[in-house]
């Protein structure tokens, strides 16, 4: 690798040839303000904060996208450089809504930052004031503000690489750019699969969850309701960041006392229902293993992933595990099970899940998440919200003393919590299938090869003789890669692993923001330290689960569990509502604009 | 014939011209332009049905084709109008009150510059000097020019045009 060697600062500074000036900048401690740049995701030199000036360049060069020169004289701060910064952020802020105070983003905002960083204090441009673009809150999971959005296409560039969606794209141009599906549809309409990682690099408010709090207090604070919560795996290892902790803690003790401090009735565990579902799970590989197929199975927790499969991979859903994901394993049992077990009238539960996950959001509310009767799961919080409310309840989150979940669905084994974690699922689930088949005990039950966020991870487990071919894809990019090989024929699995976000649900689009890289790593290392830590490490060992078995369900795929525990899917259209048939002629076409909702 | 069964034949065959264009283009993203150009030029517009066969066969989202369509005012979403408003914004028009006319051609049309009518009868363009700033302002609606305007005197011209569509509607109706 050749390097090269330039001066920024006064300092001299020797880096890989193709580094940005930006990053060089960085191994130097020198730190270029920026607003656009995301590293390896978005990289287009578009809001020019980070101008530079390069000595014998005839302008001012964006620090992102110029490569390092030899001999290239770098200054980051010389008085035309400060100039120029703030006239970008004035202009950028002439044309943004003054809402800070009313804004979900305020007080974690880069633009604020970014202004207070500069010291602005007057904006001396008034902007366009471009048209008031009404809020898109089409989807029970994501709400797009196009008035705030500062055209920095990150979330294109998310949507596009990252998961390979493509929903939302840049339309119209100069100041009349709208970033949104294209017709300028809603997204509720569209491809989107409300994944959320758009909105965990939204720099501003533009996009945001759709906020449920409001229901959720509502509910809390009427007698006549029981409400119930859940805790996915990835939030314990992220609950604590907007509340004074550092990324890898972990809080579950505190996360339980401060639920039960918000006044649920009782405080239970997703990893119970995660265990839950690796039974279930795990049967039916083992039945798919006998009967010869169909394979390979492919997981079915991560709701991103279902809607992505509905569209773009209809013809994989026979191969898609019939289970449910935890949350909504849980919501069908706390509305049956646990109804009558607690002799509780179900029509006066809420059931209330905290995830890290924005599309459990859109889960929850598919019609046939109901088989209690009831909708299954009423509200999903994400971790974001429940720090709110946190917040607003005054809770002293940092110094709460450790409280334990609540029985029946109060224990969760390690196999539980490693969901959390890319390639988790499909280590809880060999975990439980080796020992199920082979009837002996697990000595190494690490299974180092499918962790960590390389995005495709290959294994091959010898299970009684039988060499088992495992998969694990995170991201929907990478999931197609791995499926467009399947459907190929050039590799074969067993048992495929799919989870729609980096890293898995520790880097969901519901989690704290800021989410990187680093943060995730830190949070998946928290997620396989609790593991090691907790007393049980296999679902089938989980007494619980056991008990639920014993005295409800009766046994793994039971006409019960079926009942309950599995669902089934459907085929989405391309594009979503966006339909048209191809060859109408122009005035069929122009009756049906009429009728329709052609903008 | 009628003039919509020809149009309608018409339409038919800058289908089957644009399938062709489409698969000679297959698999090339690059090729994005040229062909929503060849669109443009047979049908007048990019329909929504076309930019999705695009979309699919170049190997592009639509989300990309939706980009650059709407990025060069040269493409259209929709079909020109029957009757093309070109209001002038030259010098001398905008200084005797060009804007306000075309606000109020704006307002009355229902549609913002650049734009064309839901019925299809009329396309609103901002232009620059039509040379006849003695007349100012001028616009022009196909190739009738009208001096001296004013806003006042809009609702009345846009009534004008529609008697005559439907006078000509009505007339080839008959002539069936």
């Amino acid at each position: 690798m050749a390097m090269v060697t330039l001066t920024i600062d006064g300092k001299q500074v020797t880096v890989p040839e193709g580094t940005p000036i930006i990053e060089a900048a960085r191994t130097v401690g020198i730190d270029i303000p920026s607003l656009c740049y995301l590293k390896d995701i978005n990289v287009i030199g578009s809001c020019r904060v980070c101008a530079v000036e390069v000595e014998r360049a005839k302008t001012l060069q964006a620090a992102c996208v110029t490569p390092v020169a030899n001999g290239m004289v770098v200054h980051t701060n010389s008085p035309k450089v400060r100039a120029a910064r703030k006239t970008v952020v004035e202009l950028i802020l002439s044309d943004h809504p003054f809402e800070c105070l009313t804004c979900p983003r305020n007080l974690n905002c880069e633009l604020q930052a970014l202004a207070e960083r500069l010291g602005i204090r007057t904006v001396r441009y008034e902007g366009a004031h471009r048209e008031e673009r009404p809020v898109d809150a089409s989807t029970p999971a994501i709400v797009r503000d196009p008035s705030k959005c500062i055209l920095c296409r990150r979330c294109v560039s998310v949507c596009e690489k990252i998961q390979g969606v493509y929903a939302i794209g840049p339309y119209g141009r100069g100041m009349d750019t709208v970033i949104g599906p294209a017709w300028r549809e809603t997204m509720g309409n569209s491809s989107c699969v409300q994944c959320g990682q758009c909105v965990l690099v939204c720099p501003v408010g533009a996009l945001y969850e759709r906020d449920y709090t409001n229901e959720v207090w509502a509910a809390l604070q009427d007698p006549t309701k029981h409400v119930v919560v859940q805790t996915a795996p990835a939030t314990r290892v992220a609950i604590g960041e907007p509340l004074g902790l550092e990324p890898g803690s972990i809080s579950t003790g505190k996360m339980v006392a401060a639920l039960r401090a918000l006044g649920f009735d009782k405080v239970f565990d997703t990893d119970f229902t995660a265990d839950l579902t690796i039974m279930e799970e795990g049967s039916e590989f083992l039945e798919r293993l006998k009967k010869g197929g169909p394979l390979p199975l492919i997981t079915s927790c991560s709701p991103g992933w279902i809607k992505y499969m509905e569209e773009f991979y209809p013809e994989l859903s026979e191969n898609v595990s019939s289970c449910k994901s935890p949350q909504q394993m849980f919501g069908a049992l706390a509305k049956t099970f646990y109804a009558e077990k607690a002799g509780i009238d179900p029509k006066d539960i809420v059931s209330v899940s905290i995830m890290p996950c924005t599309a459990k959001k859109f889960e929850c509310n598919r019609p046939e998440m109901s088989d209690s009767g009831y909708q299954d799961v009423d509200y999903v919080l994400t971790v974001r919200e429940l720090a709110r409310m946190i917040k607003e309840a005054g809770l002293d989150f940092k110094n709460l003393p450790d409280e334990e979940y609540d029985a029946p669905f109060g224990i969760g084994t390690g196999a539980g919590l490693i969901f959390g974690a890319t390639g988790g699922v499909m280590e809880a689930a060999l975990r439980t299938v080796y020992e199920l088949v082979t009837g002996k005990t697990l000595e190494k039950i690490d299974f180092e090869d499918v962790r960590g966020l390389t995005g495709l991870k290959k294994a091959t487990v010898d299970v009684n003789g039988t060499e088992v071919k495992v998969a694990v894809a995170h991201t929907l990019a990478n999931a197609k890669i791995l499926l467009d090989k399947v459907k190929s024929g050039e590799e074969q699995f067993h048992f495929i692993e799919i989870m729609t976000c980096p890293g898995g649900c520790i880097g969901g689009g519901g989690q704290p923001i800021p989410t990187d890289t680093e943060i995730r790593e830190k949070r998946i290392a928290a997620i396989y330290e609790g593991d090691r830590q907790l007393p049980l490490r296999k679902s089938h060992e989980n007494p619980a689960v056991q008990e639920l078995y014993r005295t409800f369900l009766g046994h793994p795929l039971s006409h019960k569990s079926h009942e309950l525990l599995h669902t089934h899917y459907k085929k989405r259209p391309r594009h979503g509502t966006m339909t048209v048939k191809y060859g109408v002629t122009p005035a069929e076409e122009e009756t049906a604009a009429s009728n329709g909702h052609d903008t | 014939m009628s003039e919509e069964k020809q149009q309608v034949c018409e339409c038919q065959a800058a289908y089957a011209d644009i399938d062709r264009v489409i698969a000679e283009n297959r698999g090339d993203p690059g090729a994005l332009i040229q062909v929503l150009h060849y669109v443009q030029e047979r049908l007048g517009y990019v329909p929504k049905d076309v930019q999705k066969k695009v979309a699919e066969n170049l190997g592009v989202s639509l989300s990309e084709v939706y980009g650059v369509l709407t990025f060069y005012s040269f493409f259209r979403e929709r079909p020109r109008g029957k009757y093309i408003i070109s209001a002038c914004l030259g010098t001398a028009c905008y200084v005797r009150g060009a804007p306000d006319v075309l606000a109020r051609l704006e307002k009355e049309l229902g549609i913002k510059a650049g734009d064309s009518t839901d019925d299809g009868l009329f396309t609103l363009e901002v232009v620059r000097c039509l040379g006849a700033c003695g007349l100012a302002p001028v616009i022009t609606v196909n190739k009738d020019t009208y001096g001296r305007m004013s806003g006042d005197k809009v609702p009345a011209l846009i009534r004008t045009y529609r008697a005559q569509a439907a006078s000509e509607k009505v007339q080839e109706v008959a002539g069936d």
